[in-house]
C-alpha cells in the first residue's frame, strides 16, 4: 500500500464508500437536506441495526464460498417470540437475553451440523430452517402479538422512545454525553492508528504514505465526529448503536486478526488447498453458520426491543437485506473475499437508498426495482472486476 | 489407401511464452490407423486441439488440408460437420444421463422443439451394436463399467458420422482385456474404411494396430515411420522420442551427506476414492533417506501423486494398507494435520487448484500451513507473519511489489516459490514435490533446483515426483520408476538413462 497506489485503484479500493458518498449526496439534495437532519441519521442507524448484525453474520457465510443462510428472518422472528413470551411471564429480562442467545446457538448449531458434517447444499439446510422457524414462530405466540414487558429492556436494547445513553451534562439543546463520546472515539483512533504505524515503521515494515495516512486520520475523525455532533442535536446516543459499534469492531477483530477468521476466507478462497494445508474445513463451515445463529439471536434481541413486541410476521425478508448487504458491500459471490466494514457499508447504502427514497415519497414498488438493480450492479462489478484480472 | 485425407502444414502454436507447436508436419492416408507418440508435453495434444478447432483458426499459423481443402475451423462443430472426430482421454459423459442421452448430446435428434426420444434411443442402439455393446441405451452411464464407457464415446463419434476419429489415450484407464477389445473394434473399422489418429503412450499398443508412426518431440515432428518400411520395435519408438541432448540445466550438489533413513513405506496398497474396487497403487515399498534427492518417475496417471497424497494423511484414496516408518519408527498418520506434526509436506502439482488461495495475499499463503506458529491464543501476529513472509521472499528471491500482493496476480514461477516457502514454513523432515517445475520458465526451473538442492544440503529428504525425465535423471541421487499403479524399477540416479527409465515403463 505504498503512495505509487494509483487514483484508479483508490476508487477500485473505495468504490462502493464512494458510490455510498454519491447517494448519500444525490438524496441530500433530492430531500433538500433533510437526509441530514439529526432526526433521520438516527433513524436510519436504529432502523437498520438488525441489518448490520445480520450481514455481518452472513459475511462469515458468504466468505465459506458464497454460501448463505436463508432461514435468518424467520429466526430472528422466532427467538424474538420466544423472548418477549419469556418476559410476559415475568422472566428476569438479563436471564431472557441470555435464553435467547443459547437458542440462537442452538439453532445455529442445528443448522451448521448439517451443512459441514452431512454437507447437505446450505441453499437447502437454511430454507428448511427459513420454513419451520417461521411456522414455529406462529406456534410459539399463537398468532398474536406480545408486547416487550420490560422497560429496562428497551431501553438497554434501543427501543421505545428514551433508548439512548442518558445525557449527564444536561446542558439545553445539545446532547453534551454524545459529543463527549464522539471525542473519546476520535481521539482513541488517533491514538490508536499512531501507536500502530510508529511500530510498523520501527520495524521496518511498509506503511502508507504520510499523505493517505493524514487523509484516512481526517476522513474518519471527521465522519465520526459529524455523526455525533449530529445525533447530539436529536436526542442523544442511541443504545441501540452501541450493540452494533460492539459487533462490528469485534467481528472485524475476528476476520483479520484470528486463525478462525483466516480459515473463512481461506476455504473461500480454494477449499482444497485449505484442506490440504492441514485445516479442518468442515469445522469451519461449522463455525460460520453456528455463528450465523448466535448472530440471528443478537438481531432479534434488537429488533423486538426497536418494535416493544414480538409479532409471527416479523423478520421477513432479513435475510435478503443481510445478503444484499454483503454482496453491495464487495464480498464475492463465490467466497474468499470481503469484509465486515464492506457489508456495513453495503447495509448503510441500502438503508440510504430506503430511506431516501421514502422521504421524496418514491412509490413503494419502485423502491424494491431501484434495491434490486443495485443489487444487481454491485456483483456485475464484482463478477467484471475479477475477469480483468485474469 | 494411397489418398491423402489429412495434411498439417507447418502448424505452429504458441502460448504465452511458450511454442508449444513449433512448424509441425503431419501427413495421414485415407484408411490407415496413424498413431501420434512423444513424451508428456511434447505437444500431441495440443496438435489435435488444432486439428479439431478447439484452438480456433487463426490462434495458430500453417495450414489443415482435409480431403485437399484448406479448413479454417473456428469451434468443434466445425470440424465435426466434415466427420473429424475427437474421443479425449478424460471420458466427456455424464454420469446420470442414459447412453442414448449421452450419445446425442448437443446433436439431439428429432425437432428442436421436441426431442424425439423414440429416435434417439433406436439410433443409439444400433451405434451401440457397431461397437459390440448389447447393453440397451438406455442404461445410466454410471451403472457402465470404464471400458464400455469407452466404447460409448466411440459410439458416440460414429453416431456424429465420424470419417477420421482421433482418441487421445483412449486405453489410459482400460485394462488389458478392454484395451485389446478397443485396439481390435479400431482395426475392425480400419477395414471398412475408417481412418484414425491414435495418441498413446503405450508403445506395444502403438506397434499392433499403427500403419504410420509420427514422433514429436518438443513441439516438432522428429520423424514419421512406416509400418511396410521401417523398424518399428519399442526401442526403435523410444529412441525417437527421448532422443535429446543434455545440457547442465541443473545446479551441481556439492558434498551433500546421505544419512540414514528418513521415511520408508512398505507395502503401501490405495484404492480409488469413488470406484473403491480400483487398485490405484499397488503394494508399493520404498524409502528416501536424510540429505537425499528420490526422483519418482512414470507417466501421468501412474499413480505417483495418488501415492504421495495417500501418504501425506490420507488425503487421498480409501481402503489405505500398508506401513509407514519415520526415522524407524513406524507411525499411523490420522489426517493432513497430523502428516503436518509428523513434519512430512506435500507441495501439490496443481499449484492453482490444490496449492494456492489466489484471491489471498503472499502474506497468508506462506503462513497458511503454519499459522498456530505465529499465534498467540489463535490470535495471529501480524508482524511475525510479515517478517516470516519476507523471510521466505529474501530466500526464494520470490519477484514481487510486496508480501501483501495477491498470489493470483504472481507469474506461475513465483507461484510456485509461494508454494514452497509455505511447506518450507511449516518445517517439514521430508518434502514430496509433485511435479515442482510444471508450467515454468527455464529460468525459474533452475531457481526451485536450486531451492531443493539448499534443502537437502540441510538435511532434509526430498521426494520429487516429475514427468520431465531429464528432471528426473539431473536431480535425483535415486529413482523410483512407478506404472499403473506399481512400482516398476529402481535405479542409482548415476546409472539411469531415459532408455532404461522408458523402457522400464513401457516393458512393464
Amino acid at each position: 500500500m505504498g503512495s505509487s497506489f494509483s487514483i484508479g485503484q483508490i476508487v477500485k479500493k473505495y468504490s462502493m464508500v464512494i458510490a455510498l458518498v454519491i447517494i448519500i449526496g444525490i438524496f441530500t439534495i433530492g430531500t433538500d437536506g433533510n437526509l441530514l437532519r439529526p432526526q433521520n441519521i438516527n433513524n436510519l442507524l436504529s432502523q437498520n441495526a438488525y441489518v448490520f448484525v445480520l450481514a455481518t453474520g452472513m459475511l462469515m457465510c458468504i466468505l465459506t464460498g458464497g454460501n448463505i443462510d436463508l432461514s435468518v428472518g424467520s429466526v430472528v422472528c422466532f427467538i424474538g417470540c420466544v423472548g418477549a413470551l419469556l418476559m410476559s411471564k415475568g422472566v428476569n429480562m438479563w436471564l431472557t437475553v441470555i435464553i435467547m442467545l443459547l437458542i440462537g446457538v442452538a439453532i445455529g448449531v442445528w443448522q451448521a451440523f448439517w451443512v459441514a458434517y452431512i454437507k447437505v447444499p446450505p441453499f437447502i439446510a437454511t430454507l428448511a430452517g427459513m420454513y419451520a422457524f417461521r411456522g414455529l414462530s406462529n406456534v410459539v405466540l399463537n398468532g398474536q402479538a406480545v408486547a416487550v414487558a420490560s422497560d429496562t429492556y428497551l431501553k438497554v436494547f434501543g427501543g421505545g422512545a428514551d433508548c439512548y445513553i442518558p445525557d449527564f451534562f444536561k446542558v439545553e439543546g445539545t446532547n453534551l454525553t454524545c459529543i463527549f463520546i464522539g471525542l473519546v472515539a476520535v481521539v482513541l483512533f488517533i491514538v490508536n492508528e499512531f501507536r500502530s504505524r510508529i511500530s510498523a515503521k520501527s520495524k521496518g515494515y511498509e506503511t502508507a504514505s504520510t499523505a493517505g495516512f493524514l487523509a484516512k486520520l481526517v476522513i474518519i475523525s471527521a465522519v465520526i465526529l459529524f455523526l455525533t455532533y449530529k445525533l447530539a442535536g436529536y436526542k442523544g446516543f442511541p443504545t441501540a448503536l452501541i450493540w452494533i459499534i460492539i459487533v462490528v469492531l469485534a467481528y472485524h477483530y475476528f476476520t483479520t486478526k484470528t486463525t478462525m477468521g483466516r480459515y473463512l476466507y481461506a476455504v473461500g478462497g480454494n477449499e482444497k488447498a485449505t484442506q490440504l494445508s492441514g485445516i479442518n474445513t468442515k469445522k469451519v463451515y461449522f463455525f460460520a453458520y453456528a455463528n450465523m445463529g448466535f448472530l440471528t439471536a443478537v438481531a432479534s434481541v434488537l429488533t423486538i426491543a426497536r418494535y416493544t413486541n414480538a409479532q409471527p410476521t416479523y423478520g421477513q425478508l432479513f435475510e435478503m437485506d443481510a445478503i444484499g448487504a454483503c454482496f453491495i458491500g464487495g464480498a464475492s459471490a463465490y467466497g474468499g473475499t470481503g469484509s465486515v466494514f464492506g457489508a456495513i457499508v453495503g447495509a448503510l447504502l441500502m438503508g440510504v437508498i430506503n430511506q431516501g427514497m421514502v422521504m421524496m415519497g418514491v412509490n413503494v414498488n419502485y423502491q424494491s426495482v431501484v434495491k434490486g438493480l443495485v443489487l444487481l450492479v454491485a456483483v456485475i462489478f464484482d463478477v467484471v472486476s475479477k475477469r480483468e484480472k485474469k | 489407401m494411397g489418398n491423402t485425407i489429412l495434411e498439417m502444414k507447418n502448424i505452429t502454436k504458441e502460448f504465452p511464452g511458450v511454442k508449444a507447436l513449433d512448424n509441425v508436419n503431419l501427413v495421414v492416408e485415407e484408411g490407415e490407423i496413424h498413431a501420434l507418440v512423444g513424451e508428456n508435453g511434447a505437444g500431441k495434444s495440443t496438435l489435435m486441439n488444432v486439428l479439431s478447432g478447439i484452438y480456433p483458426y487463426g490462434t495458430y499459423t500453417g495450414d489443415i488440408v482435409y480431403k485437399g481443402e484448406v479448413c479454417k475451423f473456428q469451434k468443434i462443430k466445425d470440424s465435426e460437420e466434415k466427420g473429424i472426430v475427437i474421443i479425449h482421454q478424460e471420458l466427456a459423459l455424464v454420469p446420470f444421463m442414459s447412453i442414448g442421452e449421452n450419445m446425442f448430446l448437443g446433436n439431439e435428434q428429432g425437432k428442436k422443439s421436441a426431442i424425439d426420444w423414440n429416435k434417439t434411443y433406436a439410433e443409439a442402439d444400433k451405434y451401440l451394436r457397431m461397437v459390440g455393446l448389447s447393453e440397451s441405451s438406455r442404461v445410466l452411464i454410471k451403472d457402465i463399467g470404464v471400458g464400455k464407457q469407452q466404447l460409448v464415446e466411440i459410439a458416440k463419434a460414429l453416431a456424429k458420422q465420424a470419417k477420421l476419429l482421433i482418441l487421445d489415450e483412449p486405453t489410459s484407464s482400460l485394462n488389458e482385456t478392454d484395451s485389446k477389445a478397443l485396439l481390435d473394434l479400431l482395426l475392425e473399422f480400419k477395414k471398412q474404411g475408417m481412418t484414425s489418429i491414435i495418441i498413446s503412450h503405450k508403445l506395444n499398443e502403438v506397434s499392433y494396430v499403427a500403419d504410420k508412426i509420427t514422433v514429436i518431440r518438443d513441439g516438432s515432428t522428429i520423424e514419421t515411420l512406416d509400418k511396410t518400411k521401417d523398424d518399428i520395435s519399442e526401442d526403435r519408438i523410444i529412441k525417437g522420442m527421448v532422443g535429446r541432448e543434455m545440457t547442465d540445466r541443473f545446479p551441481k550438489r556439492h558434498d551433500v551427506k546421505i544419512g540414514d533413513v528418513a521415511m520408508e513405506i512398505k507395502d503401501w496398497t490405495v484404492y480409488h476414492p469413488q470406484f473403491e474396487e480400483r487398485k490405484v497403487v499397488d503394494n508399493v515399498s520404498m524409502n528416501v533417506r536424510k540429505g537425499e534427492v528420490v526422483g519418482i518417475a512414470g507417466l501421468m496417471g501412474a499413480g505417483r501423486t495418488e501415492l504421495a497424497m495417500s501418504v501425506f494423511g490420507k488425503a487421498y484414496g480409501t481402503n489405505i494398507s500398508g506401513e509407514l516408518y519415520l526415522n524407524g519408527q513406524e507411525v499411523k498418520l490420522k489426517n493432513i494435520k497430523d502428516a503436518i506434526k509428523h513434519k512430512i509436506a506435500y507441495v501439490t502439482e496443481d499449484r492453482k487448484g490444490n496449492g494456492l488461495v489466489l484471491t489471498n495475499p503472499i502474506r497468508v499463503n506462506t503462513t497458511l500451513a503454519n499459522l498456530s506458529e505465529l499465534c498467540n491464543k489463535r490470535v495471529i501476529d501480524k508482524d511475525k507473519e510479515y517478517q516470516v513472509a519476507e523471510e521466505y521472499r529474501m530466500k526464494l528471491k520470490t519477484k514481487c511489489p510486496s508480501v501483501d500482493q495477491n498470489v493470483g496476480n504472481l507469474s506461475g514461477g513465483n507461484q510456485q516459490k509461494v508454494l514452497l516457502a509455505k511447506w518450507m514454513f511449516a518445517d517439514p523432515d521430508v518434502l514430496i514435490l509433485d511435479e515442482p517445475t510444471r508450467g515454468i520458465d527455464v529460468g525459474a526451473k533452475y531457481e526451485i533446483y536450486c531451492i531443493i538442492n539448499d534443502l537437502v544440503a540441510a538435511g532434509k529428504s526430498v521426494i520429487m515426483i516429475s514427468s520431465e525425465l531429464p528432471e528426473v535423471l539431473g536431480m535425483s541421487d535415486r529413482i523410483y520408476v512407478m506404472n499403473e499403479g506399481k512400482m516398476v524399477g529402481e535405479m542409482a540416479g548415476a546409472e539411469a538413462s531415459q532408455e532404461s527409465i522408458m523402457s522400464c515403463i513401457l516393458k512393464s
